[in-house]
């Protein structure tokens, strides 16, 4: 069955300039959170050789020469754009896995009988008229190959005008453009793999293709097998329609300002346990272990260094954000050393299970706060994250991370509406 | 106990701590009594007919994924009836008419005009004092950002 990877074009940068044209034509980056680095590129960015995750302070020079605009990330708005353009392309199937905030795969089964590029010709203009975003669509016969599609539809190596079709080309053509594609094109092939599958002689996606799933799968893994099965036409990956609950949740962020007392840190550890302790309930889950970790900039040679986590088994499974805040705090007070610039901590939640499969103890004591809970993130939805939180997650945050360029949260706070004259 | 103040379980008073002064507490000199009012008589005959409350969000937006919120600024078309700091709805699925009032994109400045079809291109139309129309010609092109469907402003 044909599937559909549609794929929004540099997405944030795209929000960005559906509420501020004067964008369009110019170079601009958005940047990660604390304005570090480029998280999306404007095509003229790109065109200047600036890469992904490249820091803002290299780019200063570059910037002043050729007038690229820098903006902190807007998640409030890319989100809301997000949930429009997956809103607008659900109507073109019933099989949707929305893959990423920009990106989603769509079954295309049942469709034979439909001209599939003029249906993704549909969806693009359809999510470009309404939402403003620009897409390409990838059709291929597996998620790998309409991955590798949208490649082509974007780079316009094959296909027009923002779509590829892969299922129409002849198999020589196949063969032929797939032995242009870098090897580390291919999803799920990362720097270390193409690195790995060149020294075997394995350059290009076509190479990769050709080679024998079972030595593959012996020199490498049973996931690269799946990958060149994948490459072969062979769906070994379905549409999953539900999002697979995640095995661990991470929160971390870097700091606006350096952090040097444990105050602070206490703060920090304990709002990303609120904001991680959230996501572990929404998916129906609970932990069985957490680990903090604090650390100061590696990138600062020249000052002290020091970076330590520390994991904490809990004696049994929870989703209570005050307990799973308590254990952490207690990990954290143990791996702090005063006299040093702390720029990041992180929690991860992990040993994830079903939160209503549980073995009770005989001493279990924090399920109690079950209702607790589930009021909290209630209140939360209607009134916005950190209305109900605990005090431990601080009043003065003089921690939060710096976002000094960052565009108005246009489609969800009525003080923050575009304007028009 | 002579006088007792009854909850709603039946329990005295005074027992376990502070008690919610609930309204239809009834004190009775040594008569226990319930404590709230039973309902009674006929169900209300509108139960069959209970329908969902009237939106005004589902009136005013049509296509809930293409609908945006723009605010004005200035007086430029209050002959259409559009104030300074009104609120629009914006519909971008629709496609403009002759003589829609839309959002245009000039000079990547968002504006509020009448697009009218003209022979020499779209005049977009203002009408307010003190604003002029702007031609569009064949050879610009013209961004319509979307169609405005509703212009809301307090009256009282």
């Amino acid at each position: 069955m044909p599937i559909a990877l549609i794929d929004g074009n540099n997405f944030f940068v795209s929000c960005e300039r559906v509420f501020n044209p004067k964008l369009e034509g110019r170079p601009v980056v958005v940047l990660s959170n604390n304005d570090g680095c480029a998280v999306a590129r404007s095509n003229e960015v790109k065109a200047l050789g600036v890469k992904m995750g490249t820091p803002w302070f290299q780019m200063q020079d570059l910037a002043r020469q050729h007038g690229i605009i820098a903006l902190s990330s807007n998640y409030a708005l890319y989100a809301d754009m997000s949930n429009r353009m997956m809103s607008v392309l659900s109507q073109y199937s019933p099989d949707q896995e929305i893959y990423s905030i920009d990106e989603c795969f769509l079954g295309l089964d049942g469709f034979e009988n439909y001209d599939l590029v003029i249906h993704a010709q549909a969806m693009r203009s359809q999510v470009r008229q309404w939402v403003g975003i620009p897409v390409c669509v990838g059709i291929a016969e597996t998620k790998t190959l309409s991955k590798l599609a949208n490649h082509c539809a974007k780079k316009s190596l094959a296909g027009a005008d923002g779509v590829c079709d892969l299922t129409r080309l002849s198999e020589t053509e196949r063969s032929r453009l797939l032995a242009t594609i870098e090897v580390g094109e291919v999803w799920g092939i990362g720097p270390r793999l193409s690195k790995q599958l060149a020294d075997r002689g394995i350059h290009s996606v076509e190479a990769l293709r050709r080679a024998d799933p079972k030595t593959i799968r012996r020199e490498f893994s049973v996931v690269v097998e799946r990958t060149v099965l994948e490459l072969n036409a062979i769906p070994c990956l379905s549409i999953e329609n539900v999002a697979p609950a995640k095995q661990q949740i991470i929160s971390s962020r870097s700091f606006g300002n350096y952090v040097y007392d444990l105050a602070p840190l206490k703060e920090a550890v304990a709002t990303y346990i609120a904001i991680a302790a959230e996501k572990l309930r929404a998916q129906g889950s609970v932990a069985g272990m957490i680990q903090v970790y604090i650390r100061t900039n590696p990138h600062k040679e020249d000052c002290p260094q020091y970076s330590k986590g520390l994991t904490i088994p809990l004696p049994e499974p929870s989703g209570d954000t005050l307990y799973l805040t308590r254990a952490a705090l207690w990990g954290l007070r143990r791996i702090y050393r005063p006299g040093f610039a702390y720029q990041k901590a992180g929690i991860v939640l992990m040993n994830l299970s079903d939160a209503t499969n549980q073995q009770a103890s005989l001493f279990c004591t924090h399920r109690e706060n079950d209702r607790l809970m589930s009021v909290i993130d209630r209140v939360n939805a209607i009134w916005g994250r950190g209305t109900l939180r605990s005090a431990a997650t601080g009043v003065s945050k003089s921690w939060v991370m710096k976002r000094e360029k960052m565009s108005p949260q246009y489609t969800t706070h009525w003080d923050q509406l575009p304007i028009a004259i | 106990m002579a006088c007792g103040v009854l909850t709603p379980r039946g329990q005295p008073a005074g027992h376990g701590g502070p008690v919610f002064p609930e309204a239809g507490v009834i004190h009775v000199p040594g008569c226990p009594l319930l404590a709230r009012p039973v309902p009674a008589g006929f169900p209300s005959p509108a139960t069959d007919y209970v329908e969902t409350r009237l939106s005004l969000d589902k009136y005013l937006v049509e296509h809930e994924d293409a609908t945006f919120f723009v605010r004005v600024q200035g007086n430029s078309m209050v002959g259409f009836g559009i104030h300074d700091g009104d609120l629009l709805v914006v519909d971008r699925s629709r496609d403009p008419g002759d003589r829609s009032v839309v959002i245009a994109v000039v000079d990547g400045q968002f504006m509020v005009k009448q697009a009218c079809r003209v022979p020499e291109g779209v005049l977009l139309r203002s009408s307010g004092p003190g604003h002029g129309d702007i031609l569009v010609g064949p050879e610009q092109e013209l961004a319509v950002w979307g169609v405005v469907r509703w212009a809301i402003h307090p009256v009282s």
